[in-house]
C-alpha cells in the first residue's frame, strides 16, 4: 500500500537531490505497442516509467475498430451473426448464440430443448477454447512454453468439432434463429466423447506443470490485483470479477438456453490477482467439461430447430420442390421480413464476462440501434490502475491474464 | 427475502423525486424502463446506488441513441443498471436536443462510465459535462463528425454502383 502511495505521489522521480546523480529518478516514457509480441493484439500503452516501475499508463484503443454497430443498422438480422463472430474471436460460438437468443427474444421464438442443449455444448466448448488460449498463453508469457503445447492440441480438437457442426473454425457463424443449422453428426458426437475422455488428462498435465510451479507462482501472485469493490465499480464481469471474489455468473443468475438444467459450480478467487484469475479459469474449464458431460448424457430427442418458417431457412430440397419454401427462402435471404417493434436486452456469459446485446427495433428489417456490451472493453479501462507501481514484466502478465481480445475491445 | 419487483422501484423513485420526475414508464421482457430529465440523472443514480434495498450498484452499459424525428430530444442515453443483489435490471433513459446534447458525467459514481461515455461522445457527440478525459476512443482523433448519427449513410456517397434496394440493404 505504502509503495503504491509513494508511486502515485506527484513528486516521485523529481527529487534531484538524491544520491546517484540527477538522472537516476527521471521518468521515462515507454511505448508499449501498438504491435508488440507480448500483448497478443493491437493495444497501445504509453507507459510512464520510473526505472523499472510503472508510474502511469495511458491506453489507446480502436486500432481494429470496424464500426460493427453502424454496419448492423443496415443489415438484416441474420447477417449480423457474422459480425458477432469477429468480436471475441476466441469463443465466437458464444457470441453467435448470444445474438440468436437476443433476436429470438424479440421475435418470441421458442427454441426446442435439443437445440438448447446443443447450444450449451457448443458454448461450453467455446469457453474451453477461450480459457485454454488465455491460460496457456499466460504460462507462455511467464516463460513456460511446454504446458501450452499439451493443451493447445485440444483447442484444435474443439475447432474440429465446430467444423463438423458449421463448417468453419474461427469465425463460426453457428446456429440460426430458432435453433441450429444442423444436428450433431455422428462424427461430432464421437469427437465430443474423445474430448471428454482426453482433455482432463491434458489439463491435469498442464496444471501439474504450471499451477504449483514456484516460478509461475512468484510471477503471478499479488500481481495486478484488484479488490472486489473496485472490480464492480469498473464493471468487471466474468472470470476477472470472480477472481476478485464476486460470484456473478450470468449462467447461474439469469439462466438462458436451459443452463438451469445443469449442475455446475461457480469458482471464485479471493485476491483478484493474476494467479486467482488463472485458477478461476482453470476451474471453469473443469466445470465446462462437467456441463458438456451432462448435456451429452441427457441430450433430448426431437427437432434441432424451431418451427419458425418466417425466420428459419427451409431445407434446400424443399426450396426446389415447394413454392412456399422457395418464397420463404427468398424472403429470408433478401432480408425482407420485418421484425416486430421492441427493445430487448439479452446477455450471455462470454469467455470474458457478460456479453450483452441491446437491440432496439423500430419494426424494420434491420435493427434501429444495436449496442454490444463487450466485457473486454469495459474492464480494460482498469488496466492502468492495476499495473501502477508494478514492473513492466508484471504489466505484461496482468494484461495476459485479463484476456483482453482486440476484436472485442474495438468491435 | 422477497424479490424486488418493478412496482417497488417505481414507487421508490416517485417518492424520492416526485410524481413527474419519471415518465415513459414501461417494461420490456421484464426489464423496467423509465425516462427522466437530464438534470435528474445524477441525483437519481446516486439514490439508486445508495438505497439500502434497491442497490443498483452495477453499471452494465451505457448506450447512446439518435432519433432525428424527435425534435428537441434527438439524442438519448440509455443507462443499463443492474442490482446484482436483487438480480433486477433497470433502464434509465434521458434525452437532450441535438444542438446542446449535454449530459452529466457518471464517472464520479461508476469508474466504468469513463470509456462508455467516451464511446457515446465519439459516436453520437454527446457531451458529458465533468468527464475527466472526454476525447474520442475508437475513431481517429481528427474525425470531424459523429458517425453513428442517423444522417450519415453507411455507404460511400460517391458510389453509384451499389443500389440499396437491389442488394437488399
Amino acid at each position: 500500500m505504502s509503495e503504491i502511495a509513494l508511486v502515485n505521489s506527484p513528486n516521485v522521480g523529481l527529487d534531484k537531490t538524491q544520491k546517484g546523480g540527477p538522472y537516476v529518478n527521471d521518468l521515462s516514457t515507454l511505448n508499449l505497442g501498438p504491435t508488440h509480441p507480448a500483448t497478443h493484439g493491437i493495444f497501445q500503452n504509453i507507459l510512464t516509467m520510473d526505472g523499472e516501475t510503472i508510474v502511469d499508463a495511458e491506453q489507446t484503443v480502436g486500432y481494429i475498430h470496424r464500426a460493427f454497430e453502424k454496419i448492423a443498422e443496415r443489415r438484416p438480422f441474420y447477417q449480423i451473426t457474422t459480425l458477432t463472430d469477429r468480436m471475441n474471436y476466441c469463443s465466437s460460438p458464444i457470441n453467435n448464440m448470444g445474438w440468436h437468443l437476443t433476436v429470438e427474444k424479440l421475435l418470441g421464438i421458442e427454441v426446442p430443448k435439443r437445440a438448447q442443449y446443443i447450444r450449451v455444448i457448443m458454448m461450453e466448448l467455446a469457453r474451453l477454447a477461450d480459457h485454454i488460449v488465455c491460460n496457456s498463453i499466460l504460462a507462455v508469457d511467464t516463460g513456460a512454453l511446454t504446458g501450452f503445447l499439451y493443451v493447445y492440441q485440444w483447442r484444435e480438437h474443439i475447432y474440429e468439432i465446430y467444423e463438423e457442426l458449421c463448417g468453419a473454425r474461427l469465425t463460426t457463424n453457428m446456429g440460426r434463429f430458432g435453433g441450429m443449422e444442423r444436428d450433431l453428426s455422428k462424427v461430432a458426437i464421437e469427437k465430443i466423447h474423445v474430448l471428454l475422455a482426453g482433455l482432463p488428462k491434458g489439463l491435469k498435465e498442464f496444471e501439474g506443470l504450471v499451477m504449483r510451479n514456484r516460478i509461475f507462482m512468484d510471477r503471478t501472485q499479488n500481481v495486478g490485483a484488484i479488490s472486489a469493490e473496485r472490480a464492480l465499480n469498473y464493471g468487471f464481469t466474468g472470470p476477472n470479477l470472480r477472481a476478485a471474489g464476486v460470484d456473478y455468473d450470468v449462467r447461474s443468475l439469469n439462466p438462458y438456453s436451459s443452463y438451469e438444467d445443469f449442475e455446475f459450480d461457480v469458482p471464485v478467487g479471493t485476491k483478484g490477482d493474476t494467479y486467482d484469475r488463472f485458477l478461476v479459469r482453470e476451474e471453469e474449464m473443469w466445470q465446462s467439461l462437467r456441463i458438456i458431460q451432462q448435456a451429452m448424457d441427457n441430450l433430448p430427442e426431437g427437432p434441432y430447430h424451431a418451427d419458425a418458417p418466417r425466420y428459419y431457412l427451409p431445407p434446400k430440397e424443399e426450396v426446389y420442390k415447394n413454392m412456399e419454401a422457395l418464397i420463404y427462402h427468398f424472403k429470408i435471404v433478401m432480408g425482407e421480413i420485418d421484425a416486430p417493434v421492441g427493445e430487448v436486452y439479452q446477455s450471455v456469459e462470454g469467455g470474458n464476462g457478460e456479453l450483452g446485446f441491446y437491440l432496439v427495433s423500430d419494426g424494420g428489417r434491420t435493427p434501429y440501434r444495436l449496442k454490444f456490451r463487450r466485457p473486454g472493453f469495459i474492464y480494460y479501462q482498469a488496466f492502468p490502475e492495476m499495473i501502477k507501481g508494478s514492473s513492466l514484466s508484471d504489466a505484461i502478465v496482468t494484461m495476459s491474464s485479463m484476456n483482453v481480445i482486440a476484436g472485442e475491445l474495438d468491435t | 427475502m422477497e424479490k424486488l419487483n418493478n412496482q417497488q422501484i417505481i414507487e421508490a423513485l416517485q417518492k424520492a423525486f416526485g410524481e413527474h420526475a419519471i415518465y415513459g414508464i414501461g417494461e420490456s421482457h421484464g426489464i423496467l424502463q423509465v425516462t427522466t430529465h437530464v438534470d435528474q440523472i445524477v441525483p437519481m443514480m446516486h439514490f439508486l446506488y445508495a438505497d439500502p434495498i434497491l442497490k443498483f450498484q452495477f453499471l452494465t452499459d451505457l448506450a447512446g441513441i439518435h432519433f432525428p424525428e424527435a425534435k428537441g430530444q434527438e439524442l438519448g442515453v440509455v443507462y443499463h443498471l443492474h442490482s446484482l443483489e436483487n438480480n433486477v435490471r433497470l433502464w434509465i433513459k434521458a434525452y437532450a436536443p441535438i444542438e446542446a446534447p449535454n449530459f452529466p458525467t457518471l464517472t464520479g459514481l461508476y469508474a466504468a462510465a469513463n470509456w462508455m461515455e467516451r464511446e457515446a461522445f465519439d459516436f453520437y457527440g454527446i457531451i458529458f459535462e465533468g468527464h475527466p478525459n472526454l476525447i474520442r476512443i475508437l475513431n481517429v482523433d481528427d474525425m470531424d463528425y459523429h458517425p453513428m448519427r442517423k444522417e450519415y449513410p453507411l455507404e460511400d456517397a460517391t458510389r453509384h454502383d451499389k443500389i440499396d434496394e437491389m442488394f437488399g440493404r
